[in-house]
């Protein structure tokens, strides 16, 4: 699940209120989140020691809570970006919402995507191998999952060609 | 490791103003299935044909088993292109009017190997690739796939040592393409012949050992991609 590192990520570039990451985060994950779902994983977050509290302003509700992150969190959260995600089929909401963060952080979004290209192409490969001379049954399911990494890769292909103008668009 | 059949170094290629290859350097082991991939324009099929020998870079060296072959003359060329390496192209490669079987013999024919001793072994090769039933038929009444097969056999028929492949699958369904593939990595492997295929396509690329990733003319080096 992504929320957890959309909210470092956000942090990353900045201290910033409940509010404030709620509406960034809907921009960053490509679907609106629950105010209720923020506010817990912030609290784990805080737990964990990968976030913290800025500030408390006086006044009532937890929007008065300012959060920072913390050197932990840093660190989680470029791991995090750096690693490729396990190519499995329907991956894109996440290699979005990586995309952009590594954009909006001035990380190399570039390198994350090659990566990601090279262990989905890594994937393709080892099911390919597993079709040589395998039944029908084994051959149309490895096909099944070979078509869907395939839309991945293009869609990570096409993403890498136009990360300027996405660039542009999100560190506006 | 093996000696590599084919070493390129700092391959520079221009085409007018647009710099098609800006100082690749690749080796090619024995045996191995390489996919060159990359974007329309990104200088796969140029660094292809330099490999090959059918065009001359502008700067840097092809080495086809230790022997500098981009400065050879094109007779030298011509030969090495006909004895130790095939060719498989989109389409329209076979000759029209020739029936496939003869298509398959041709470059045993034009290497001057008797006419009877030809045509026995594309017998032999139509059979390996499942077009012995159309062997009598020209191109024009062959499915796409069956013209591939056709042209797969005639690549392999004079053991070379490279195959290249440009877009084998691009004109073919799915299916067919995936047949295609499966005999040409098949047979590459059981005949000890190294493929380079330039494919836009991720499924035809993973049939290769490994990828080489080109981006503006350029190989993408990383970790990740071999």
């Amino acid at each position: 699940m992504s929320v957890p590192f959309a909210l470092l990520g956000i942090l990353e570039r900045g201290p910033a209120h409940g509010y404030e990451l709620k509406q960034e985060s809907d921009a960053v994950l490509g679907s609106p989140v629950q105010f209720g779902q923020i506010y817990s994983t912030l609290g784990r977050l805080e737990k964990a020691g990968r976030i913290r509290l800025a500030a408390e302003e006086p006044g009532l509700g937890p929007d008065r809570k300012r959060y920072e992150i913390t050197a932990d969190g840093v660190e989680e959260f470029r791991r995090w970006l750096a690693e490729p995600v396990a190519p499995e089929p329907r991956l894109q909401a996440t290699l979005f919402t990586k995309t952009v963060l590594a954009l909006q952080s001035g990380l190399p979004a570039d390198e994350y995507l090659d990566a990601q290209r090279a262990a989905h192409l890594g994937r393709m490969r080892e099911l390919t191998a597993r079709k040589v001379d395998a039944d029908i049954s084994t051959a149309l399911l490895a096909d099944y999952a070979l078509f869907h990494l395939e839309a991945d890769l293009r869609w990570i292909d096409q993403t890498r060609a136009r990360l300027e103008t996405l660039r542009q668009e999100v560190t506006r | 490791m093996n000696e590599p059949v084919i070493t390129a170094h700092g391959l520079v290629k221009h085409f007018g103003p647009t710099a098609a290859l800006r100082g690749v350097s690749i080796d090619i082991q024995p045996g191995e299935v390489v996919a060159v991939v990359g974007a329309s324009g990104s200088g796969k099929s140029t660094l292809l044909l330099c490999l090959a020998g059918v065009l001359r870079p502008d700067e840097g060296e092809v080495h086809f088993r230790g022997t500098r072959i981009d400065d050879a003359s094109e007779a030298e060329r011509s030969r090495l292109r006909r004895r130790d390496f095939g060719f498989v192209f989109q389409f329209g490669q076979l000759v029209p009017e020739l029936p496939a079987i003869e298509n398959i013999a041709l470059p045993l024919l034009l290497d001057g190997v008797s006419r009877r001793e030809a045509m026995t072994r594309a017998a032999e090769w139509s059979g390996r690739l499942g077009v012995d039933d159309v062997g009598a038929k020209v191109p024009g009444e062959l499915s796409g796939g069956q013209q591939q097969r056709v042209a797969i056999a005639r690549a392999l028929i004079t053991g070379p040592e490279v195959v290249f492949a440009d877009e084998p699958t691009g004109a073919l369904d799915s299916l067919a393409g995936e047949e295609v593939m499966l005999l040409l990595a098949g047979l590459a492997r059981s005949e000890a012949t190294a493929v380079v295929i330039v494919t836009h396509e991720p499924r035809v690329a993973a049939y290769a050992s490994r990828e080489v990733l080109l981006r503006d003319g350029a190989v993408v080096t990383r970790a990740g991609v071999a």
